[in-house]
């Protein structure tokens, strides 16, 4: 089991290498030149050179691309271009943010989901399993702007509710913060839990077909052991690798729910950063979003192993 | 010519096949009626897409505007009708891209294997290790914010799955007796495999792109809602949508019309998807 | 001889879109206490289906569509086929149980061996877990598992196809069954092995005092393990006696082939015997005989009129026009 943990981790190494350098390399294709921007239509040699000098320009790509990385690996993201505030500091601020937001969606997602997908699998080819099927569907096909959107105007014009305005932590006014977090996290949960829908139901059907279900039906065992014992802990393992990718997802990506409920998480730094041409910011979010991702995949990856235990002597 | 013919025979039957099922008719014809709608939008849009009728702003739907006029006066349903057009020509170019070079990098790993095939698998695993709307804006927000940068974006996000798809079937293929045999004769195994790879493939390929449209569809109306895929005065569904958001209470209008039709499109493809795969790939079906 | 077990006029339907198909034709048979009943036929011939249908395990398309299953345990007969589901669950496992043909797909996956073999025990007893490690520490060893203190801490990919099959043993034998359904047991098992396998439940069905129903395809297996037989022949039985008489005084043209099949394998100089032809499709039965197309002895009343089962001797029931009067003379 370490062994394979610990391989799984090497592994890591030469795509995250690859991620930053990947990262690295796109900047480099930003048409014109960043500090142009900077400076605005004055142009001013000497702020020039200032700024050539302050980037670290003038260096070679390879020599930035190490002091990037080493810098990085020190916690240092550098600074912003616009407020010149430390860009770390600020990530992990706005990452708890984003990452309540996706716990919460999480939550309602497999609330939603894992039960409908089971009674679909159980109920398979009946009315109750085409209603679930539809329902699933709508949730893969709904972008979650759009469903945002109307629940946004549904909730105005029909109970004249309004979510409150200005963020405020958790930890200073828990009922406020579950009041501004539960409209997007509904969002993003109720999108979701299309797929994991979707997965469970066809993840329980290929279980029930199996030919241990069998043997288990004639220990005597009843349907609801059948199926919460033995399917579901047998069907939950494409499960998890779902929910893994989705959560991952959602640590760096709720970029567009983020914007729409003013929720000042990573996503939204992101898209201001973008907007604003704040390099610095862009290329470390970006760098941290996909380490993120990574790192909730190699998590899967040892759940994995707890929960199947034909991978570790693979 | 011959050839020809058997393959429109193919593509008829599986249309049949995929008639007879009513969720797949529903798929089929919702894609069908998003296909027209984009080929006729000039015949079709009563009216010019930035045509503004000053003096009838945030009009509610009626028989004039049917789907009602926006903050400028431009009518609504001319804008869904050109915007439809937007989103499939996003669609299939991005696909396009996507399926182009996930073919020849797919062919190539697969047969070569070896170290090329570990530098290109390793690229899309760093391509896969971004979440993919992400990974669009970033590369859009790099190139900057254009229709043809949106669908270079998406076509990047989305070669990973189509290289993969192929791999798979080349090596697949590779190990086949009739290649092996071909060798032995002293035939160049690229040709048998290049001739003999594509109707291997084509059904998880078709399969596999009509979900990969529906993607992109999806992620370009994200994009431009972010106002980082199609810029104005260009219709997008998704620009649309997010214009809406200033006046919700007053014209509801604005925002239901395009989050109906983004839903109704992918939904579509979605179906059609699904069906498809049941038609093509009948052991994948539950 | 008291039975354990009788089935009456069992009907079993495959439903279709087309309308319901018969599967197994009026099937009767009994099964004496502690007796071994054989079942053998070719792949198709409904022997699986009847087995399951004695534990009420058909699920859809199939579902009998009439007769009896009349089991007897010691406290009380019932007739599984009006069972409800919680009526039937206290029966199987616990008074019958059944093994199946591939042992390596036949546990689940993720749990360990201790944990299946301790599920059955579960179901059926009040048991406490330290007790049901013990008793299922113990019928391992029954079984003839070595290391059984390791193996029960192991899962099932880790073990061998034979292993797997004396732990499928253990666990349908440790509620002490009064009946064992072994459906093709050994077929999916290497040859030496097989003949363990089949050692170990001749052994262990005198020291545990079961029955057991043993379907085969391989009358080497019915040789060695029953006492009485019944050969299927596409859903229905063609012939049904003792094992000496089926081997010695074979009576239908259909068991003779199977007979002959067998043995010409010793003999290199012939070439291998076979059977020509197919068994018909269920839904398309010819209205005479169902073997008459493939039988080598059949005469003009055959293709036109299907024979009864009836006793030609003593115990010993046949199918076939050869050993009847027919019924125009």
């Amino acid at each position: 089991m370490r062994s394979y943990i610990i391989r799984r981790i090497l592994m890591l190494i030469p795509v995250l290498i690859g991620i930053s350098l990947c990262i690295f390399l796109i900047m480099q294709l930003i048409p014109g030149d960043v500090i142009s921007g900077l400076l605005g239509i004055e142009e001013n040699p000497e702020l020039r050179a200032q700024y050539v000098i302050k980037f670290g320009l003038d260096q070679p790509l390879p020599k930035r691309y190490i002091d990037w990385i080493t810098n990085v690996l020190k916690g240092d993201f550098g600074t912003s271009f616009r407020t010149d505030k430390e860009i770390f500091p600020e990530m992990m601020s706005r990452f708890k943010i984003t990452f309540q937001l996706t716990i919460m969606a999480a939550m309602i997602s497999w609330i939603i989901a894992i039960p409908l997908g089971i009674i679909s699998a159980l109920k398979r080819n009946t009315w109750v399993d085409a209603v679930v099927r539809f329902i699933a569907l709508l949730g893969v096909s709904v972008p979650n702007f759009a469903f945002a959107t109307l629940l946004i105007l549904f909730l105005s014009l029909k109970f004249q509710y309004y979510p409150p305005v200005g963020y405020v932590g958790f930890f200073e006014n828990a009922k406020v913060n579950l009041q501004i977090m539960i409209l997007p996290a509904i969002v993003l949960g109720t999108i979701m839990s299309g797929s994991v829908m979707r997965m469970t139901r066809s993840s329980v059907l290929e279980v029930l077909r199996q030919d241990f279900i069998k043997t288990i039906r004639a220990k005597g065992a009843s349907e609801r052991v059948v199926i919460f014992v033995h399917a579901l802990r047998n069907g939950l393992i494409p499960i998890i690798t779902l929910i893994g990718m989705q959560i991952g997802g959602l640590l760096g990506g709720t970029v567009i729910t983020e914007q729409i409920f003013s929720i000042p998480g990573l996503g939204q730094m992101v898209l201001t950063a973008i907007n604003q041409r704040d390099y610095p910011v862009v290329q470390g979010c970006i760098l941290f979003i996909a380490f993120i991702y990574v790192m909730v995949n190699l998590i899967v990856d040892i759940l994995y192993t707890y929960v199947d235990p034909r991978i570790t002597y693979k | 010519m011959k050839n020809i013919i058997e393959i429109l025979k193919g593509i008829i039957n599986i249309i049949k096949q995929l008639l007879k099922d009513p969720i797949g008719r529903i798929g089929f014809i919702g894609v069908f009626i998003i296909v027209l709608l984009s080929i006729f939008a000039p015949k079709i849009a009563p009216y010019d897409i930035t045509e503004m009728f000053t003096k009838s702003k945030l009009v509610s739907p009626n028989g004039e505007f049917i789907f009602g006029t926006d903050n400028f006066g431009r009518d609504v349903f001319s804008r869904i009708i050109y915007g439809a057009k937007v989103s499939l020509q996003v669609g299939i170019i991005s696909v396009g891209i996507s399926a182009t070079f996930g073919y020849i990098f797919g062919i190539v790993a697969g047969y070569f294997e070896g170290v090329v095939d570990s530098i290109i698998m390793r690229f899309m695993d760093v391509l896969f290790a971004f979440p993919s709307i992400l990974l669009a804006l970033f590369i859009v927000s790099v190139l900057g914010p254009s229709l043809g940068n949106t669908m270079i974006a998406i076509g990047i996000v989305n070669t990973p799955v189509f290289t993969r798809t192929v791999r798979a079937s080349v090596i697949s293929v590779k190990s086949m007796e009739y290649i092996t045999s071909a060798k032995s004769i002293g035939l160049k195994p690229i040709n048998i495999i290049l001739k003999h790879i594509t109707p291997n493939i084509l059904a998880p390929f078709t399969v596999q792109a009509t979900l990969a449209l529906s993607g992109a569809i999806l992620t370009e109306a994200s994009l431009s809602f972010l106002g980082l895929g199609i810029q104005p005065p260009d219709p997008s569904w998704g620009s649309m949508l997010s214009e809406s958001r200033k006046y919700m209470e007053r014209a509801p209008w604005l925002a239901i019309a395009p989050a109906v039709f983004i839903i109704c499109t992918i939904l579509s493809f979605n179906i059609l998807g699904d069906s498809l795969r049941d038609v093509l790939d009948p052991k994948l079906k539950l | 001889m008291e039975n354990i077990l009788e089935v009456k006029n069992l009907n079993i339907d495959l439903i279709t879109e087309k309308g319901n198909k018969k599967l197994i034709d009026n099937v009767s048979f009994n099964v004496g206490k502690k007796q071994s009943y054989g079942i053998v036929g070719e792949s198709g011939c409904g022997k699986s289906i009847t087995a399951l249908a004695v534990m009420q395990l058909l699920s859809f398309p199939l579902k009998t569509s009439g007769g009896e299953i009349n089991f007897h345990s010691e406290k009380e007969s019932v007739n599984i086929l009006s069972l409800k589901k919680n009526e039937i669950r206290k029966i199987r496992g616990k008074e019958i149980s059944m093994i199946f043909q591939e042992p390596m797909t036949a546990l689940d996956p993720i749990f360990t061996i201790e944990r299946q073999i301790i599920e059955a025990l579960k179901f059926h007893t009040d048991l406490n877990k330290k007790d049901m490690s013990d008793m299922a520490l113990q019928m391992l060893k029954k079984v003839g598992i070595p290391r059984a203190e390791e193996i029960l801490k192991e899962y099932p990919h880790q073990l061998s196809g034979g292993m797997l099959q004396r732990i499928m043993i253990a666990i349908a034998l440790i509620c002490k069954p009064k009946l064992l359904i072994a459906d093709e047991p050994t077929t999916a098992l290497d040859v030496t092995i097989q003949a363990q396998i089949l050692d170990l439940m001749n052994e262990l069905k005198t020291s545990f005092d079961t029955s057991i129903i043993m379907i085969t395809h391989d009358l080497g297996v019915i040789a060695e393990t029953c006492e009485k037989v019944a050969v299927f022949y596409a859903g229905q039985i063609v012939e049904e006696t003792d094992v000496v008489t089926l081997f010695h005084n074979t009576a239908h043209p259909y068991t003779s082939g199977l007979l002959k099949a067998v043995t010409s394998l010793g003999d290199k100089s012939k070439n291998l015997f076979t059977i020509p032809g197919m068994v018909p499709a269920g839904g398309h039965m010819p209205k005479g005989c169902r073997f008459e197309e493939r039988c080598n002895k059949k005469m003009k009343i055959c293709k036109d009129k299907s024979p009864e089962l009836i006793e030609i001797a003593d115990g010993h029931k046949c199918r076939c026009w050869l050993y009847a009067e027919s019924g125009d003379n």
